[in-house]
């Protein structure tokens, strides 16, 4: 899904345009495999739930209820992959890029300069999955600069990078 | 007592030996706390209590309490080094703040009634992150303003020998607000009116629903309570507003009982907006207000002709002339659709040394945000958004303020993200450094 045109910004010559073309990078299928695991347990669960209860005890024919939590999962397993691709992040010379959403898109420019701290965190289940998030802290906390989902090595070399860029960068509040 | 150890030759000071007697009103304040908070329980104890009884009560509980302010009095101390100020308290936790001069954002100097009356002042640092227990409270009010003067020239980057000597800045009168402004000014203002019409109404339709007392009792008095803040509290806060300006920065004095002095070094300021409500335009009147992050206080100037306003912000962010309200683009028009009426009050403008945007209809406020300050932009666009090719743009500042370009065409706030970034990152190659004498 083609999530609108981040061109460049038009600010001055060719070369300008030419280094400033993002050049973008989605995420790796290990966040959707976890995701779907997710949704089909929980909502699995869920349907055996809303399928037994009423069909032992009010009668067989109560148990299509079940197929309320099995529409949503279908509909969650499409919904999770359209997500899933709609996130994507970029580094540029100088910022980088994170784009996510489908309905509510929202693209996310952030200067390496401006980063105070890069986080690297993974709870238990996405550390089973072998994953991790990279998470930029600016000195404005309404920054929500995250990237989920990126292969351990992927999300190392992404902190030490953007470290790195941003102490080359660095600028104050 | 191993408390005055002095290290590496730094000379730790006391806070004021006032400081104690505002440290035993505490268990008082336990006291009259567990009162108010469960009175049945506290009333049948006072009438268990006997002339004896009290007598002795009083007998522990005034030493327990004088024995308790002089010892956190005892353990708190603080001394300036040449990069930082060091703050340790604590008698049982053991807190040791440091304080890093050149990060400070402003320095506040409080005088509340009584301690006017007694001669001293809080000094606090804003740095971000600090809080209440950061302040110095308290200091003679001499030496607060000695301490001031010495810190700002620390953080300013004189040399540490001559830090001593620098003495305080000279000062510059910008703006003096007269009282009559400021009264007719909240006179002008719909919240001082919706809350007394509140006050007045809303007790007498629950005196007519229910002929309880109580009820209305326990409902007039916080409602009149808002009213005093809003109307009588504001003044007396705003009283005799003076912003000054000096080498050191911005200097705002203000208050008629409680005396607040406040200090924002130069470039410390992360967004301006100037605000006017409907009843103000009529006689050209704003209200500034400003963002420094880590610091409180929000006014910049309760009330002040436009063009005075204007001259002031230019002072307060250099090389920034406020742009003319003919120099904002509109939404376009198919926006309507988005946010009906709403649209024709947003606004937008670029200029080479801030991101101008407006909101609102009846009380209009355009927020400034220099380039330099812009930690990170953003763009989202709803579904709704989507259909009509629309987006809105947002600017995050330092200060934890986010100020929004609602309803800019999809093409343009495209453009306007990306170019937005980069004069963000240029913006800050001509910026002061962070010790502005240096």
């Amino acid at each position: 899904m083609e999530t609108g045109s981040p061109g460049d910004a038009g600010t001055a010559g060719a070369t300008e345009a030419a280094r400033d073309e993002p050049v973008w990078t989605g995420l790796p299928p290990g966040l959707l495999r976890m995701r779907r695991l997710l949704l089909v347990v929980w909502l699995g669960l869920c349907a055996l739930a809303a399928g037994l209860l009423p069909g032992l005890f009010a009668g067989p024919v109560w148990a299509v209820f079940a197929l309320l939590p099995l529409a949503l999962m279908v509909w969650g397993w499409v919904m999770l992959e359209r997500n899933w691709r709609s996130w994507r992040y970029a580094e540029r010379a100088d910022d980088l890029l994170i784009s996510r959403g489908v309905l509510w898109r929202e693209e996310t420019v952030v200067p390496y300069g401006r980063m105070q701290l890069v986080e690297v965190t993974s709870g238990p289940v996405e550390r089973h999955f072998g994953l991790a998030s990279v998470q930029l802290h600016t000195a404005a906390a309404a920054t929500d600069a995250t990237i989920p989902g990126l292969d351990p090595a992927e999300a190392e070399r992404l902190r030490d990078r953007l470290t790195e860029l941003g102490e080359a960068r660095s600028a104050g509040l | 007592m191993s408390t005055t150890e002095p290290r590496e030759e730094v000379t730790e000071r006391r806070l004021h030996p006032v400081t104690p007697l505002r440290r035993a009103w505490a268990p008082v304040a336990v006291l009259v706390g567990w009162a108010v908070h469960d009175p049945d329980q506290a009333q049948r104890q006072l009438t268990r209590l006997t002339t004896t009884t009290l007598l002795i009560g009083l007998a522990v509980l005034i030493p327990a309490a004088a024995l308790y302010g002089f010892l956190t009095w005892w353990f708190t101390h603080f001394a300036v080094t040449d990069t930082e100020l060091r703050i340790r308290t604590g008698l049982l936790f053991r807190r040791t703040a440091h304080i890093r001069l050149e990060r400070v954002q402003a320095i506040d100097v409080t005088q509340p009634l009584l301690a006017r009356v007694a001669g001293v002042a809080k000094l606090k640092l804003d740095v971000i992150g600090t809080d209440k227990k950061d302040e110095l409270a308290f200091l003679g009010a001499d030496e607060a303003r000695a301490l001031r003067a010495e810190l700002l020239a620390r953080a300013a980057g004189f040399a540490p020998e001559t830090a001593h000597e620098v003495g305080e800045a000279p000062s510059r009168q910008l703006l003096r607000v007269p009282p009559g402004v400021l009264a007719v000014s909240l006179l002008l203002t719909g919240a001082t009116w919706g809350t007394l019409v509140a006050a007045v109404v809303v007790p007498t339709l629950l005196w007519l629903a229910t002929h309880n007392l109580w009820t209305v009792l326990a409902t007039a008095l916080p409602l009149l309570g808002a009213a005093g803040a809003s109307s009588v509290g504001r003044f007396v806060g705003e009283y005799d507003w003076t912003v000054a300006e000096s080498p050191d920065g911005l200097r705002i004095d203000h208050g008629l009982l409680d005396r607040a002095h406040e200090t924002v070094p130069p470039g410390r300021v992360q967004t301006v907006r100037i605000v006017e409500p409907l009843l103000w335009r009529g006689r050209g009147w704003v209200r500034v207000e400003l963002d420094v992050a880590g610091s409180s206080n929000s006014v910049l100037l309760p009330v002040a002709p436009r063009e005075i306003a204007e001259s002031v912000v230019a002072r307060v962010l250099p090389g920034v002339t406020v742009p003319a309200r003919s120099s904002l683009s509109r939404p376009p028009r198919r926006s309507w659709r988005c946010r009906p009426l709403w649209w024709r009050g947003y606004g937008l403008v670029v200029t080479d040394a801030v991101f101008a945007a407006r909101h609102g209809l009846l009380r209009r406020s355009l927020a400034l945000v220099p380039h330099a300050k812009v930690q990170s932009v953003r763009l989202t666009q709803g579904p709704w958004q989507r259909v009509w090719r629309v987006a809105d743009v947002r600017v995050d500042t330092g200060a934890n303020k986010t100020v929004t370009a609602r309803l800019r065409d999809a093409d343009e706030a495209a453009r306007l993200l990306h170019a937005q970034a980069e004069r963000s990152r240029t913006g800050r190659r001509d910026a002061r450094p962070d010790r502005w004498m240096a």
